[in-house]
């Protein structure tokens, strides 16, 4: 026969004060333990759609970032000539050979400056990205000083808003569009002309080549090729992949700072948690003694002081991830350590980062109940009457 | 004396609970000081700087290089007494997660411009001998096994190739704040490289560093170098050493706000136990406090009683944290490798630690007190625990 679990959840009610604090301790722990995870998983989701399935990034071996990569012209015409490449509606291959430069833009709110992407273009480069619309003014024109910028660009970085002009490579660039890019990667770069870039920026080689495959399963094949051909000294990767590695480094080192952080929080909560039930005990000695002289087994006492740790947790879990859902309309902005350029991502919550946080809690209810609920099971019965 | 005695006796009369809230405390104090740490390691860079260095890079951004006849040039600004330059290497050791931050730079000259790193007279002599040779810091020389005399392989990510240097000495920092991981080889040598394979981007340096005569030259210095260059192919962006690290810092600031956010969280965490532990303590002895009130004693003298058994718990739990942090941190410090060149814990760190002890000891006591003075005496008999 177990303990009613409306007794434990009426023993919270009875002391608010403490069940608030207790709860709001937990609710600090799990709040910290759902933004940091929501942070890595906007991270990686902003990433992880930057790039197309079934698009190929083609840069110079082991440079690892477009910014750091060369691809010459001959080696461009290589890559895009081979017979996986799917064709474009004009008859020539579907490939944009893109030019990317970090330039240094001062933010509007503190005049700070940080590295932004600047890519140059080719002809294919917006429908190669099916997220990336224009949503106010136009498109540069060929072989203009004109450029787009990305939405989180146009609102955080000086000079990028529309009929603005930002000025490098000795020539100024009128802004002539904002694109939208749905929260991807991209909506953190300015879009120009490649040529033109190419020669503001003296350069006489590109940086990679994006193209599409016409089956996207002809990935190896097409890997295969590129990567023994002699003429060639280039590695491919889907776009998705390319995106995915570029964020591995700052995901993992927010996933572990947060996962550190919240095991040392929760020992304070726990550490609550297990004061809170041991007071609970002491005060309701007469209770429990009354209740094993009715016949309730210790092992029920042990489930019902347990059931109310867990309640007391869940309710500040709850209260916590209420809190952080509202850290959905946050975006952060901040420098990937590998691309070495800013890069504007939101906190995302996920079904499984509410699972994640509430089994934390519980956990946490466990941990901080269990001392204290054996201590209620093993009491003697007669001893236990005779408290005051 | 009685009332100290009478809090002691009192903050001890619950062992357990004493206990578990007392190291609640030392945990967070301990995990506050790490974090403050953190952010302090973070600033590094800049603490280290000099004020009478200056930084010149291309003015697009880090990224784009500038030739090296500009180095003549910036040596003709009056007020300008040494000027060096580095290129940024990027390379891998073995693999990604082998960070440590390497510069191909001008020999004689840089380490004429930074004195804080103390490399032997004979190792010095024979790194300039080496065309192949480096001078590694202590930190990563000590992280990796680098002796002198071993070969270091690594992969270059900007100067594509497989690159080999020879570890020719060891570098210290002139005082703990001076960054030790950082690896130098020759700037000639990585140029005879670029001459070869990639022709157009020879005879070129990443920054230039420049040394000025006094603090107070450093921003017409600055001036007359970027105006020097204004309108030409490179232009050029000059600040002092200290606004360029600071520059770095405020890339990842986002990161940086979230742990010092993150870090008066658990302080929160922590006076939310505290504050139980004492309306707990306040609750069982209201009929304690109803006698005291009947013999005469003041309201006033009741609040004392709780906020002194609050601060007594809080402040020693408080002394506890603050020692273990250095052990902490060390051991962090070595978990964490060349991740941060400089890691230690800073006096202010410990102060804001002891403020935060005081204050989570103080706000816990306030309303149990307050209650404690209010208690109407008939009340406060009638209760029982």
């Amino acid at each position: 026969m177990a303990v009613p679990l409306s007794y434990s959840i009426r023993n919270l009610r009875t002391r608010r004060l403490t069940t608030a604090l207790t709860a709001g301790g937990m609710a600090l722990v799990v709040f910290v333990f759902a933004t940091v995870l929501m942070l890595e998983a906007g991270l990686r989701a902003t990433l992880v759609q930057t790039g197309t399935y079934d698009n190929v990034v083609v840069t110079r071996r082991a440079a690892g970032t477009e910014v750091q990569s060369s691809v010459e012209r001959v080696q461009a015409m290589i890559v895009e000539a081979q017979p996986e490449v799917a064709l474009a509606p004009d008859g020539v291959p579907f490939a944009s050979r893109e030019t990317v430069v970090l330039i240094t833009l001062p933010k509007r709110s503190s005049g700070d400056p940080s590295n932004v992407v600047i890519r140059g273009v080719g002809r294919h480069g917006l429908q190669l990205r099916s997220q990336v619309r224009l949503v106010e003014g136009r498109l540069f024109r060929p072989g203009a000083s004109e450029i787009i910028a990305g939405r989180a660009i146009a609102e955080r970085f000086v000079g990028a808003g529309i009929g603005e002009r930002l000025r490098f490579g000795m020539r100024d660039w009128a802004v002539v569009g904002i694109f939208d890019a749905e929260g991807t990667g991209f909506d953190s770069e300015v879009w120009g002309d490649a040529d033109q870039l190419m020669q503001a920026f003296r350069r006489n080689a590109y940086s990679s080549v994006v193209l599409k495959l016409s089956d996207p399963a002809a990935f190896d094949a097409y890997k295969r090729r590129v990567e023994a051909d002699p003429r060639l000294t280039v590695e491919a990767k889907r776009e998705a992949q390319f995106y995915a590695d570029q964020s591995q480094v700052l995901a993992d080192f927010i996933r572990i700072l947060g996962i550190t952080l919240s095991v040392i929080f929760s020992i304070g909560a726990v550490i609550g948690a297990m004061v809170t039930m041991y007071s609970a005990v002491a005060n309701r000695t007469r209770e429990i003694g009354t209740l094993r002289a009715l016949g309730f087994r210790r092992a029920s006492i042990l489930a019902a002081f347990l059931a109310e740790s867990v309640a007391l947790a869940l309710a500040g879990g709850a209260a916590g991830l209420v809190a952080a859902s509202l850290m959905q309309f946050v975006t952060v902005s901040t420098t990937n350590w590998q691309s070495f350029s800013e890069l504007a991502f939101r906190f995302t919550l996920t079904p499984g980062i509410v699972m994640q946080s509430l089994l934390f809690s519980a956990l946490m209810g466990l941990a901080g109940g269990f001392l204290p609920a054996l201590r209620a099971s093993r009491l003697n019965i007669v001893d236990a009457l005779r408290e005051a | 004396m009685y009332t100290l005695k009478l809090v002691l006796r009192n903050a001890l009369r619950h062992k357990l609970r004493t206990t578990l809230t007392a190291l609640g405390i030392v945990v967070a104090i301990v995990a506050f000081g790490l974090l403050q740490t953190i952010v302090d390691a973070w600033y590094a860079g800049a603490a280290g700087a000099s004020a009478t260095r200056l930084v010149t890079r291309n003015a697009i951004s880090l990224v784009f290089p500038l030739p090296l006849s500009y180095q003549a040039k910036i040596r003709s600004v009056p007020g300008v007494t040494g000027v060096s330059h580095a290129n940024w290497f990027g390379g891998v050791y073995v693999s990604e997660k082998n960070f440590f931050p390497q510069f191909a730079v001008e020999a004689e000259s840089y380490f004429r411009l930074y004195p804080e790193y103390r490399v032997p007279q004979d190792q010095f002599r024979e790194f300039l001998r080496d065309r192949r040779g480096a001078i590694v810091g202590r930190k990563t020389a000590q992280t990796f096994g680098f002796r002198i005399g071993d070969v270091v392989p690594l992969k270059g990510t900007i100067y594509p190739g497989d690159w080999q240097f020879v570890v020719r000495g060891i570098y210290t920092g002139a005082d703990s704040r001076t960054d030790e991981s950082q690896f130098f080889f020759h700037w000639t040598y990585l140029n005879e490289y670029v001459r070869e394979r990639l022709p157009r981007r020879a005879d070129t340096v990443g920054v230039y560093v420049v040394q000025v005569a006094s603090a107070e030259d450093v921003p017409r210095v600055a001036e007359a170098i970027d105006a020097l260059f204004r309108n030409s192919l490179a232009e050029t962006r000059t600040e002092s050493e200290q606004a360029f690290q600071l520059s770095f810092v405020s890339m990842t600031e986002a990161i940086l706000i979230l742990i010092r956010v993150v870090s008066f969280v658990v302080i929160a965490i922590i006076l939310a136990v505290m504050a139980n532990t004492m309306a707990m303590t306040a609750r069982e002895r209201a009929s304690e406090y109803a006698t005291f009130k009947a013999l005469g004693f003041r309201p006033s003298f009741l609040a004392g009683l709780i906020f002194g058994e609050s601060l007594a718990i809080a402040v020693t739990a408080g002394a506890l944290g603050i020692a273990l942090t250095f052990p902490v941190s060390r051991r962090f410090a070595q978990a964490m490798g060349t991740l941060f060149p400089v890691f230690e814990v800073s006096g202010s760190t410990v102060a804001l630690q002891l403020a935060c002890a005081c204050a989570v000891g103080a706000a816990a006591a306030v309303l149990p007190a307050w209650r404690a003075a209010r208690v109407p005496v008939a009340e406060g008999l009638r209760n029982i625990g």
